[in-house]
Order: C-alpha cells, then structure tokens, then sequence
C-alpha cells in the first residue's frame, strides 16, 4: 500500500545525493553562463585581435609557494603595465631545489574577482602538470592579455599562481612527500 | 492468513518484556519515547561539554584544558546539539504525536521506525567513543570546513564520517515515515487544510529532510574520499576549491537549520491557541508562511560565506534573499499574538515556555535579519554575535518549544499531571539563566570577539565570566527539568482524556495515559 | 512582571551618554569611511529591529494582561482576516527595502577596483600571519608575543594580552592599501575590526580587501575562521602611521634586511659559546615551539611528540635539521625555514639537545645548518 510513495522518496533521496556531487561541474557551468566567474581560465585562449588603446591596466604577479614545498617560482618582472588587447609575455623562473625529480603543479587564481574572466592566457605553464629533473631550472613563458571588455573601473588586477608538489601523485611515489633528504 | 499473522503477531508483543520490549518494538508511542529520552540524555552530554567551554571561558588564560581539547568539545556540543538532541526530539515528539492526530494506528513504517530509531546511539557511541581515542575526536568545528577536516586532521575523521552517515540515514528514514504516514494514514474526514499545525510542519520538514540530509552524506563522503582516497574536491593542487565545500555543505545546512525550527512552530501553534481558548489565528496563512520558508530556505545558502571572496551579485542576491525570509517568519508571530488577543488566556507551563519563546525566538531572529546585511556581516561574521544569533533561535527557540511539548503532553503520555511547583522552577531558572548566557554574548562579539577560541583578550573577560555564571545556573536547571520528568512518569495527580480545557484534537479523545494502541479503528472525523 | 530584554538595552543604551560606540559592548565606529558606514548601517537596522520588537511585544503584553481568564476574559470567536494578513506582509516587506537600499550602497562602495598606493599580500598559515610588501622586496611573518607564561595563568596578563604581535603591519595612512589573501594550508580569515575589513584566507587562490585609514593608530584583530589548535593565537596587528613615516620605516625595513643577511653571512664564521646558544635557543623555543610540544619538551600524546628522549632530536643531526627546515608534510609540524634564521635554528637544536634529560652535550653551531641547506638546495 505503500510502496509506490516509498519507492518515490527512495529515488528523491538518491537523487539529492547523486545531487551533492553534481554540484562540481554544476558550479562551473554555473559559472560560465552567468559570467561571475571568479575563476580563471585553464585552458589555452585564442590570441588576441583587438587593442584599447585609451587605457592602461596594471598587472602584476605573484607566487606563493607554502614552507616546505621545493619548488622557487619567481616571475622575471614584478609587474606590467599593459593595454586591454594588447598581447604580452612574462618570463617565470622555476627551480626544483631538491635532489630528485619532482612534478610541480602551478594554480593560478586572479583578483579582483570580477576581472577573472578578462585575463586570457594564450600559453600557461599552469595549464600542465610540469616535470623537473633534480635542481633543474626552467623558464616559462606566460603568454596573456586582459579583454577589451574589462570594466572600467578595474585598473589593476594580479595574477597569482600557488605552487604546489604533486610529485606523490604524479610519480606514484610514496616516499616523494615524506622523505625529501637522504643521506 | 493475515489475520492469523496479526493476532500471533499481537500475542508476540504481549510476551515482550524488559529490554526485548523497548529492543524490537514497531509501536510509534513507545518508539516516541526512546526517542525523548535518548534526546534527553544527549542534551545532558551535549551540555556537560558546554560547561567545560564555559568553565575554560571563565577566565582569560588557558586553566583547565588545552586548546586542542577545547575544539574537540565545541566540535562535538554542536553536533550533539544538533543531531543528538533536537532532531531526535522532534521526531520523537512526531511520532508519539502525529498517528494519534490523524487517527492512524501506527507510523506507516513501524519496523523501519524501530531501524531509525536504534541505528542512533550506536551512531552517537562511535562519535562519542572517538573522543577517547589517540588524536581525539574531531576539532573541525561541527561545519567541518575542508581543508581543516580534510588534510589537516587525525585519522579519527574517518570515525566521524561514520557516524554521520548513519545519523542522516536515520533522518531520511524517520522523514520518508513521516510522509507517508501523513499522505497515506489520515483518517477519513481529515482534509490537508484540516490537519493540526505540528502535523503540517512535521510534513514540510520531512521534506526538507529528504531534499537535503544525501546533500550532507555527499559532503561528508567527498571529505573521506578527499583525505583517504585521493580525491581533490577541496584541494587546489588537484584542481579543486576549498569553498566549494562550503557551498555543498551549506546547501544543506541551512534547510537544516529550518529543519530545528519548523516542528518547534508547528507545537506554539498548538500550544498558543489552546492556553487562549481560540482558535490559531490565520490557519492557511500560516501553512502557506512555513511553506515560503522552507523554498526560501534553498535559497539563502551563500549568507554563511559572505567573507568567503563573493561576487558582487551574489552579495547582493543572499542579502535580499535572506531579509525575505524574515517576512514570513514575521508573518508567523503576528498571527500567534493575534491568537492570544481577545482570547481567554491562563498561563500553565506549556504557555509560559510559549511566550518566551515567542519573545525570545524573535530576538533571535532580529539578531539574524542584523546579520543578513552583508556590509555589516563582515564585522559579525565567525564572532560571538553569531554564537548568540544562534543560540537564541536554538536554545529559548527549538529547545524551549520541545520543553513546552513536553509539558504539555506528558500528562497524556503517563496518565499523570506533573509536579507544578517543580515545573514552575525549571521555567523561572531556565528563562533567567538562559538569558544571562546568551544575552552578552551579543556584547562580546560586537566588541570583536572571535568564535571557536578557548582563551581571548582581556576587554572580554567581565561578560565571558557572566556568559558562564549563566551557563552553569542554565545546565543546573535543567536537572530540575530531569528530575520533574522522572517524577512524573512514576506518578502523580490522575488526569482525564481532555488534560487542558482549552485543547482541541484528536488526541484529547483518547484516556490519558493514552492507551498503546489507538484509533485501531478509524475516527469519524467532521 | 517581565520586561522584554529589547527595552532594557534600548533604556541602557539611550541613557549612557557616550555609550553608543562604547566598544565594551558594541561595534566600533573604526578610522575608515567604509568602518563608519557599516557602523551607521549596523545601527540603522539594530533600532529598526527594537522599534518593531517593542511594538508587537507590548501588543503581546498587552493581550497576556488584559485578556486573561483569570480577570474574566471571555475568548472572541474570530480567526481569520486575509485582509489583516496581506497588511503585515506587506509592511514589513517595505520595512525591508527600506533597509536593503543603505545596505546596497554601503555594499557597491565596498566594491572598489581602483589603483591602490599599495598592495601587501597576506598569507596566514598555521598559526600566524605572513606580509609581504609587494613590488617592495619587505616581508616578514608576525607572529602572537604574547609569552607563554601568561597564557598559562604564570604572569599578569598586559593590557594587550593575545592581541600582540613581534612585528606588526605598518601602513600609510590617507593612502588606498589593497590586501591580497591566501593561505599556506587550511582556510584563515584576516580580520581589522576598525577598518571593517574581514576576508577569508583561503589555500591556493587569492582574495581581495582594500582600506583607506584616515586616523593614525594602532589597530588590533583576529583570526576570524577556525583554523586548528591555535585559531585563539594569531592576531593581527596593524600600526597606521603617517605616509612619510611609513616611507621611513619601509626604507629602513630594507637596510635592515640587508644587514641581517651580511650579519648572517659573518656567523657562518664564528663559533658561537654554549650558553649563548642555549639562552637563544630557550627563547626561540618557547616562542615558537612549546605551545605544541610544551615548555616541558612532553608534547601532547597522540597529538604533538614529545621531545624528551626523542629519537629525532638525540639523533642524526642532518635530519634534525630537515625536521625544523621542512617540516613533516602531513602533520601539523610546519617547515620554519623562512621564519627562522640560521643562528635560531642551531640555537633551538641546540637548546632541545640539552633540555630535561637529553643531555647529548652536542653544541650546533650556525655554519653547520648552513652547511645542510647548501647541501640540499642545490645551490
């Protein structure tokens, strides 16, 4: 007599469940079609075929890096002045400062974050994860451009990338995070 | 066949006795009782954690336990609050109560009743159990916020997790009851716009429950898969975000909060009118005001997460969403005091806790429109403003409201009326002391006190030792509330079927105590 | 007879003249413009509320007086007016906008993107706070000093008790000062209660907060997210001083910076005596190290080792030092090689192989923990 009823609530249940987790991706398409996406890109953007030139935005970038993770991330200039439109390139240099190969993982995030949306990076080493051989050093180029469509009432916004080694993951080595230094 | 089944059946529970009885029952009364009193006794251990807050909070200074153990108990006091006391008690007050106001036999379910209902303090023993073990138990804060909860805790969270998956099962299957119990079970003749108010927002929570209880089972899973199976919901290196936590779980916390509340206005709702003899003002308007309030309660979610790096829109979205909700909410109290106006009013204890909640749940609720306003949410938010919001709308709010319930049916439940005078005392203690608690804390967390600390700065100090005075006379008093109970289960002055003169509905039809088994047959109902 | 909790504050409130502000038991009107309008705004919707509560409660008490059965009151059969109900929802609807339109305001003036004077990136971990002066090569963490002995009820407590830190924030006043906000592992949240400033530090993006300080002081807040065993310890400090004093002191930051770093570099070559190192090594202890693993080196079992008869500490010396560099990934041990100098840590180790009953009699010197990150940066 009941069944039918119970059987409902059952499958309302499980949806809401299956729900929890949908809200993921739900979040991103979420993000996309109402435009308040406070986060960046993680894909290769078109290049650019407009310039503004009526103005100038600043940007600047920074990394952070927590204590403990061997990794020196340090763009080449503090900061650019560009046009919205305009393409331009920054240098990073990354070292891996240990003794074995590590895999780092670079995640980038902007602020303000109505201004997420109108940095476009071309090329990224955040778009990958990156290997390092021990104590190697390499150079990427950060290929971007901030939208025409930026507000105006942005003049400056930053670029931040957080480090992390996800060496553990990436190598499938267990010992990568809890043994850094052998003697 | 089936027949034979009942009878044999029947036979069986009268063979029952001792702990078999209260282990294996399927009947919704004493299913009730274990209920009430299992809440009782987690209110009790939910409390004596919030006197060793206090006690620590006394005094600046760090004197009776480290700050580790310290988050452990306001980790754990919430989560017994939460789902060791007041969810069990509404659904312990909705079973005793609900068949008997439709005129149905039973819950739909009864053995599945029995499942929800056992399945707790073995979920509650697990958590409590945790505590004792090496790490301790879980110091997250009962919203768990990743990535505290995640990478940044013992192994004990896996213990935790646990249990909170079985709590929410029991809800889910308590809620699933409830709903079919009232769509399937009414008697003849009792319409939905007939249907007493507790049985209306004992339906509308269930709802509430099945919508948002898998919600809190996805979050509590994505944190045991984030910490022990490699997952990054919740953790940038892998392409996750920690806020994203916060949006998941406080989907369902805040129906959740809603979930507390809605049972305790379905009691004032019948309490009110009865101490009045008149009839609830504005029936329908008040199933319609608990129905706005549950849809906007979906809605309002992001209000806990205004310092979180928000947009602007979506400020701008939970503010106005949030201040809506204080429409119906208001709507609600004007039409209790338009009950009670005109009306023949008499102050027995289920009224006096009535009218302090309806007084002190609106502070409550005044305290909550304040922090509805994002601008001035950044000053309020994680501080002891928010401790107060809360404990107001909780404690003089959900938990005056089951007190009151409690008062008012007990002498229907046992047959007896209970000792006035020591009733009157738990009252006058508990609305005095309650106030000297939670009152300053409004204080101290304007003045800027942070939540979740166990020790602060000195500006602090004099409410703090008052917030605690208060806390100890609050946590005393409600012995008096225990010993008032007990008495009167074993015994007391003999009442008829109709306790109150004022009352109105089908449980007043049954002798009191009420008999196990009521309304075997259906009611004729008008 | 029971006078609702509303008319007494408001009574309180109304009569103590100065009282309003009072930051005893109130919101601060803060030095900022945004601070004074979220200070209006707060008592805006605070007196709005007491007038709607004195309202229906005294029409409550009202009823509960003078329609009593035991005066005689003989209850009135009505029970329904949807006229009446669309009245109430409807006025309390408009009370609302009235109060959403100063809430708006307050809010899009909060909403400002233009080019700051400064910027500072704050980074809290557990369980203290990192500035970094960007564009400006001055950071340095600023961690609570209050002393341990007060916290455990040894000494009076100061005035400042847990709101002081070794090295505050220095800023300008009069100039737009943008804050950028990540963590290094779980969510914190850095909150200025005078600026009205509170955003969430979370690990792995970053947030954005900005003021404008019209007064010189200093100003004291806390961690405002439960962030683990010390969320109570880690306040913020910021001292607001003149635009030319803070060219001063930033100037100054630098020099100094770069005589700790040629200071650093002269003890590589000294040897440095066994009481100097154990008096250094006993403070950076306690500052730093004894609020896990205790003032009695016994930690906390289960939860922090203690360091009494520790392998690790009566060990090889190399992975001693990677302990205090690195940390432990996974636990709540944090690296503190970019908050202690060279000479602290060889005065730390120093201090803890020779303290309740490890009596290792090894002496570290500085040049020795210099020698294993040389060895192990690959430099």
């Amino acid at each position: 007599m009941h069944a039918a009823l119970v059987k409902k609530l059952i499958i309302a249940v499980v949806g809401m469940f299956a729900f929890a987790f949908a809200l993921v991706p739900l979040y991103d398409v979420f993000c996309e079609v109402t435009g308040l996406n406070g986060k960046p890109d993680m894909e290769a953007a078109q290049a650019s075929n407009l310039v503004d030139e009526s103005r100038m935005v600043d940007v600047s970038f920074i990394t952070q890096t927590k204590q403990g993770v061997p990794f020196s991330v340090k763009a080449k200039q503090f900061s650019v002045a560009v046009k919205p439109g305009e393409m331009s390139e920054l240098v990073f240099v990354a070292k891996n400062l240990s003794e074995y190969q590590r895999v780092m993982q670079a995640v980038p995030s902007v602020s303000p974050g109505k201004a997420a949306k109108y940095l476009h990076k071309v090329a990224c080493f955040c778009f990958d994860r990156q290997p390092f051989e021990p104590n190697q050093e390499i150079e990427f180029k950060l290929v971007f451009y901030v939208d025409t469509e930026l507000p105006q009432d942005v003049q400056e916004l930053t670029l931040s990338y957080a480090i992390f080694d996800i060496s553990d993951v990436a190598l499938a080595r267990d010992d990568a995070k809890t043994e850094p230094y052998k003697g | 066949m089936s027949t034979q089944v009942q009878s044999s059946e029947h036979a069986h529970e009268e063979h029952l006795t001792g702990i078999k009885r209260w282990l294996f029952t399927t009947n919704h009364k004493e299913i009730g009782s274990l209920y009430l009193i299992f809440s009782l006794v987690m209110f009790l251990i939910g409390g004596a954690m919030a006197m060793v807050i206090r006690a620590e909070l006394f005094q600046p200074g760090l004197q009776l336990v480290d700050p580790h153990f310290f988050n452990q108990m306001t980790t754990v006091h919430g989560l017994i609050m939460v789902f060791g006391a007041v969810m069990p008690a509404f659904t312990g007050l909705a079973n005793w109560m609900i068949p008997m106001m439709i005129g149905a036999p039973d819950m739909a379910l009864p053995r599945m009743n029995n499942w929800s209902f056992w399945i707790l303090p073995f979920a509650f023993a697990i958590l409590l159990a945790s505590l004792f073990m090496e790490g301790g138990g879980p110091a997250f804060g009962w919203t768990f916020y990743a990535p505290l909860s995640t990478t940044y805790s013992n192994d004990n969270t896996a213990l935790f997790v646990f249990a909170v998956h079985i709590m929410g099962i029991s809800s889910i299957m308590g809620a699933i009851n409830v709903i079919v119990t009232i769509v399937n079970l009414r008697a003849p003749g009792v319409t939905w716009m007939k249907l007493p108010l507790f049985v209306w927002t004992w339906l509308i929570t269930a709802f509430l429950l099945i919508a948002v209880m898998p919600v809190l089972a996805g979050a509590v899973t994505m944190v045991l898969t984030d910490k022990y199976f490699g997952t990054s919901f919740f953790s940038a290196a892998g392409g996750g975000d920690p806020v994203m936590f916060q949006h998941i779980f406080w989907f369902f916390g805040h129906p959740e909060v809603y979930i507390m509340i809605l049972p305790a206005f379905g009691i004032i709702s019948t309490i009110v009118p009865t101490f009045s003899r008149k009839k609830l003002f504005g029936y329908s308007s008040m199933v319609y005001a608990t129905s706005s309030i549950a849809f906007l309660s979906f809605i309002v979610w992001a209000h806990h997460m205004f310092t979180t790096g928000m947009p602007l829109a979506g400020e701008l979205f939970f503010m106005y969403a949030t201040m809506l909700i204080s429409v119906p909410t208001g709507v609600k109290v004007f039409n209790w005091v338009a009950t009670m106006w005109r009306g023949s009013i008499s102050f027995e204890i289920p009224m006096m806790f009535s009218i302090a909640f309806i007084v002190l749940f609106t502070l409550g609720g005044f305290s909550g429109l304040m922090l509805a306003i994002t601008p001035a949410d950044f000053q309020y938010h994680d501080t002891y403003f928010v401790v107060a919001h809360f404990h107001y709308v909780l404690v003089t709010g959900a938990v005056f409201s089951i007190m009151a319930a409690v008062y008012y049916w007990l002498p229907k439940w046992t047959g007896h009326m209970y000792c006035i005078t020591t009733a009157k005392w738990h009252f006058w203690m508990s609305l005095i002391s309650v106030n000297i608690l939670f009152f300053p804390m409004h204080f101290v967390g304007l003045a800027g006190m942070p939540r979740r600390i166990p020790d602060y700065a000195l500006q602090f100090a004099d409410f703090n030792a008052i917030i605690s005075i208060g806390g100890f006379a609050f946590g005393l008093s409600q012995l008096i509330f225990v010993w008032c109970v007990f008495k009167c289960a074993r015994g007391g002055e003999s009442v008829p079927a109709k306790v109150w003169d004022g009352a109105e509905g089908l449980e007043w039809e049954v002798p009191s105590p009420a008999p196990l088994h009521t309304f075997s047959t259906p009611p004729k109902v008008k | 007879m029971r006078i609702s909790n509303f008319a007494y504050l408001l009574t309180f409130l109304l009569l103590s003249p100065l009282s309003l502000a009072n930051s005893d038991y109130n919101m601060r009107k803060g030095v900022t413009d945004v601070s004074h309008s979220v200070y209006e705004l707060h008592m805006t919707i605070f007196l709005i509320c007491c007038v709607i509560g004195l309202i229906v409660f005294s029409v409550m008490f009202w009823a509960l007086i003078k329609h009593r059965k035991s005066k005689g009151a003989v209850a009135a059969q009505f029970h329904e007016s949807t006229k009446v109900e669309i009245v109430w929802t409807a006025i309390p609807f408009l009370i609302l906008v009235i109060m959403a339109i100063p809430a708006t305001k307050t809010l899009i003036a909060m909403e400002d993107t233009s080019k700051a004077d400064i910027t500072i990136k704050v980074t809290g971990s557990q369980w203290k706070w990192h500035y970094e002066y960007l564009g400006h090569d001055v950071d340095f963490f600023s961690v609570l000093s209050t002393p341990l002995s007060q916290v455990n009820n040894e000494e009076e407590k100061t005035e400042t008790y847990l709101l002081d830190v070794d090295k505050p924030l220095v800023i300008p006043t009069n100039k737009k000062v943008r804050f950028l906000m990540t963590s290094d592992d779980v969510i914190h949240s850095w909150w200025v209660p005078d600026f009205a400033v509170k955003k969430d530090a979370n690990p792995g993006f970053i947030n954005e907060a900005w003021t404008k300080v019209n007064e010189e002081g200093i100003y004291r807040g806390q961690c405002a997210e439960l962030c683990g065993k010390d969320h109570g310890f880690m306040p913020v400090v910021v001292e607001a001083v003149a635009p030319e004093k803070f060219e001063q002191w930033l100037t100054e930051r630098k020099l100094a910076k770069t005589a700790a770093a040629k200071e650093a570099e002269a003890l590589l070559s000294q040897t440095l005596s066994k009481e100097e190192l154990m008096t250094e090594g006993q403070t950076v202890y306690m500052g730093y190290c004894a609020a896990c693993h205790q003032p009695t080196g016994l930690g906390l079992p289960g939860v922090f080792p203690g360091l009494k008869d520790n392998a690790v500490v009566k060990g090889d010396l190399d992975a001693h030092i990677d302990v205090l560099l690195n940390g432990r990934p996974g636990t709540a041990m944090q690296a503190f090689a970019k908050q202690l100098t060279v000479k602290q840590i060889a005065a730390v180790i120093t201090y803890k192989r020779n303290s309740w009953g490890n009596d290792t009699g090894d002496v570290i010197q500085p040049s020795q923990v210099q020698a294993f990150i040389d060895k192990t940066s690959g430099e």
